[in-house]
């Protein structure tokens, strides 16, 4: 439900900052552990985009791999899903990666 | 449309004071720019016959076919953003959160699924703390006043913020519910969201803290199923505890899943209805104020 709003505000501040060029492209981060669906924003991308200097650009959705830290012995390793737990046997790895929604950059003409 | 929660126009958030009983329309500029309400026509394109604005002008004179055409093979010039999607509702947040901090006020996020019981937990909290600390009330709701009725009854302050289509409360809403509600100093503001255990987790309203209620005859598994929610929160109320006796949820399972996900997450247990249990959540809860007091006192 939410990536309809959240694809609306990618559109309008690519939008806002593209001025008077046309956006060919725009480069969004989206964190494996964020409660974003990717693919919700793909489609919705278009029909945000339309009317906007972003209509026809492409989406390039870079995933971001969940990390993790252990709270105990403090290894940093892969974060799969927030019930994840540490080889030393401790549970609760505090999240340091793959909660991204982050605009990289965008392509302009 | 909206920019954060995809509502649509026609259904406008609306903030209410039920003391004057009169809504008013929450003006959003910002993110209801997208008026649906303006034919245009697309050379060379097959829209259908959808109508959408176009508030960015210099678009009407570009010729369209280039879309397709005219610039497949053209490198375009690579412009660096490095902008946080949700930076604007945070940037308001921040607002909210310095506006309850020069007020002395402490602000709590209430966050359930539909039917916990969060407006049976604020209705007996109101009545048995007898303004001490004082309490007032910003209820987030798609549609109704019924929750704002329910709270005014128990005479306290209280504004109903309807989102329409909307699926949680933004930083954005609640800075116009405060205006209308015009809480006290030194006083306590509550805010009880829209029911979902998804979206209210990512956005910041500027509140101290966000406390999870669940009622246990809900799954168990929660935590473990909206685990962004969990993790948000500094309490999780396990509410309707009168009612352990008549279903299969197992307590001490959910903690534990519920520690899983958020090892810092405190847990109280109650009965909002029997009143059991409640006395905890009042000690909690004027903890809570104190350490905005101490706060204050150490600068």
């Amino acid at each position: 439900m939410h990536e309809l709003g959240i694809t609306q505000s990618i559109v309008e501040m690519v939008a806002g900052r593209a001025a008077d060029a046309r956006i060919q492209r725009v480069t969004v981060e989206i964190g494996k552990l964020s409660a974003i669906l990717p693919d919700a924003i793909r489609f919705c991308f278009d029909i945000c985009a339309q009317g906007t200097a972003a209509e026809g650009a492409a989406l390039e959705i870079i995933a971001v791999p969940g990390r993790g830290r252990c709270r105990d012995c403090g290894r940093e390793q892969a974060m799969d899903h927030w019930l994840a737990s540490c080889a030393c046997g401790a549970c609760g790895l505090q999240c340091i990666a793959g909660e991204e929604l982050k605009i990289k950059s965008m392509e302009v003409i | 449309m909206c920019a954060n929660c995809g509502c649509s126009d026609h259904d406008a958030v609306t903030v209410t004071a039920l003391a004057d009983g009169h809504a008013r329309p929450a003006e959003m500029p910002a993110q209801h720019m997208h008026d649906h309400d303006h034919d245009h026509d697309h050379d060379n394109h097959a829209h259908g016959d959808h109508d959408h604005a176009h508030p960015h002008a210099h678009n009407h004179n570009r010729p369209h076919h280039e879309h397709e055409h005219g610039h497949a093979h053209q490198h375009g010039t690579l412009i660096a953003l490095e902008q946080e999607v949700l930076a604007r509702n945070s940037q308001l947040a921040e607002r909210n959160r310095g506006w309850f901090e020069g007020r002395n006020i402490l602000a709590l996020n209430l966050v359930s699924s539909p039917g916990a019981g969060k407006t049976t937990l604020l209705e007996r909290t109101i009545r048995d703390l007898h303004d001490e600390p004082v309490i007032s009330v910003i209820e987030g709701d798609q549609a109704t006043f019924n929750d704002a009725e329910r709270i005014g009854g128990t005479g306290c302050k209280v504004v109903q913020i309807n989102t329409g289509a909307g699926c949680h409360l933004d930083a954005d809403m609640l800075a116009r519910g405060l205006k209308q509600l015009a809480p006290p100093l030194d006083s306590v503001v509550m805010i009880e969201n829209v029911g979902n255990l998804v979206c209210p987790a990512l956005f910041d309203l500027g509140e101290r803290a966000k406390v999870v209620i669940l009622s246990v005859t809900e799954g168990d598994d929660k935590p473990v199923k909206y685990p962004h929610m969990f993790r948000a929160s500094r309490l999780m109320i396990l509410n309707k505890i009168d009612l352990l006796p008549h279903v299969s949820f197992d307590v001490e399972r959910c903690i534990d899943y519920a520690r899983r996900i958020n090892p810092d997450i405190e847990v109280l247990q109650l009965s909002a209805t029997t009143g059991e249990g409640m006395n905890d959540w009042y000690v909690w809860l004027r903890r809570q104020v104190a350490v905005d007091h101490v706060a204050e006192a150490t600068p």
